[in-house]
């Protein structure tokens, strides 16, 4: 168990034995056929048979953004749950609503271990993007995702953060945005973990992030 | 239903008789729907398979529910989306040129409200023939819900 762990030991305790023994049952069932699961793996690679593996990245750690209700949040607000980070805007027609709607549908294909997957829409559009077209918007895909959101500058800080590139495109009168369309999942201890391209369909998500709960 | 949409009704299926009628006819639209919004979003995207019967070109789309509609195309290189305007779309002669969220799409700017699932919107679509000749084709498509419905990992699913 990590240093960094420590702080947060009494508070996730009774969340992490709960997944535990559902995971241990699951796998004995072989449902899922992942295999058996002897403990915590700790190695600092995981294998991924469609994503990334960004185990041994160090990137968006620090971003500091507002919620929907207006409350600052870091990646330890979101402690104990697994944190699916994904950048976009509402204005976008294809590749934003097809990720949330896979995100949505990988939710449901992991039945209740999907419980703990929380998906985060980064806006990168806050010039447009309010606060309230933010929250209808991702809860039009599954009310548990949450929309951030910040000036220009703390947008782009935490794109930077996490190697996000993007950019305004003119059209027309108005602009449309370029933006990378990846997925990033940290495990619960806020371990990045796993990048999820956009060609992936919602059954390779699902078991990848099945295998991102295999970290304990 | 208003008066309004029971003519653009009529008017398409007037529309589509002229098709039969003609076997001459250049363009079918099929599988048109647009993406539903929620209230206060200002954009939406318009999808549909357009086939050809000799070569001709995509050039404009129009619909009452938004004040600006543009041609985008969207492209993927190493999980970056790209996106930006076109001015028209190649429809070579009897191939099915899809206009889905994974390419070519039509975009509904400055919405003049929600559009909503199980509504119509009608669409202007006009191409032109190699030999310069226009053919205004309209369709009512479908509203779907903002995943895009059962239409999700259509083909890879397979």
């Amino acid at each position: 168990m990590s240093i960094r762990r420590q702080a947060g030991v009494t508070q996730d305790a009774p969340l992490m034995s709960t997944l535990f023994t559902r995971r241990t049952v699951l796998s004995g069932m072989g449902l899922l056929g992942l295999g058996l699961l002897s403990g915590c793996d700790s190695s600092p690679r995981l294998n991924f048979k469609y994503g990334k593996d960004l185990s041994d990245k160090i990137m968006g750690r620090t971003f500091k953004l507002k919620n929907t209700e207006g409350e600052t949040v870091t990646l330890s607000s979101y402690r104990g749950l697994m944190p699916v980070v994904f950048f976009g805007f509402t204005q976008c027609p294809a590749v934003c609503p097809t990720t949330l709607a896979r995100a949505a549908q990988a939710k449901k294909l992991m039945g209740r271990d999907g419980e703990i997957m929380q998906v985060i829409f980064i806006t990168l559009d806050p010039e447009r993007d309010t606060p309230e077209i933010l929250d209808r918007y991702v809860k039009a895909f599954d009310p548990s995702f949450e929309a951030l959101y910040g000036t220009p500058e703390e947008v782009a800080v935490a794109a930077k953060e996490f190697g996000i590139f993007y950019e305004k495109i003119p059209a027309g009168d108005t602009y449309t945005l370029s933006h990378t369309a990846t997925s990033f999942v940290f495990d619960t201890r806020g371990n990045l973990r796993l990048g999820l391209q956009a060609s992936l369909t919602a059954k390779e998500c699902a078991e990848d992030l099945l295998t991102v709960m295999e970290v304990c | 239903m208003t008066a309004v949409q029971h003519l653009k009704r009529l008017t398409a299926g007037l529309a589509l008789l002229g098709l039969a009628a003609h076997a001459s006819a250049q363009v079918q639209v099929t599988d048109a729907w647009v993406r539903a919004t929620v209230s206060g979003q200002p954009s939406s995207g318009a999808f549909m398979t357009l086939t050809a019967d000799s070569d001709s070109k995509l050039v404009s789309v129009a619909t009452p529910v938004a004040k600006d509609v543009q041609i985008h195309e969207m492209s993927m290189k190493d999980d970056v989306m790209r996106m930006g305007p076109v001015d028209s779309v190649a429809l070579p002669a009897g191939k099915a040129v899809k206009l889905d969220p994974n390419g070519y799409h039509v975009m509904l700017m400055g919405l003049t409200g929600q559009i909503k699932e199980g509504e119509q919107v009608p669409l202007t679509v006009t191409v032109e023939t190699a030999n310069g000749e226009k053919q205004v084709i309209q369709v009512q498509a479908p509203v779907r819900g903002l995943d895009g419905m059962e239409h999700m990992d259509h083909g890879k699913m397979h």
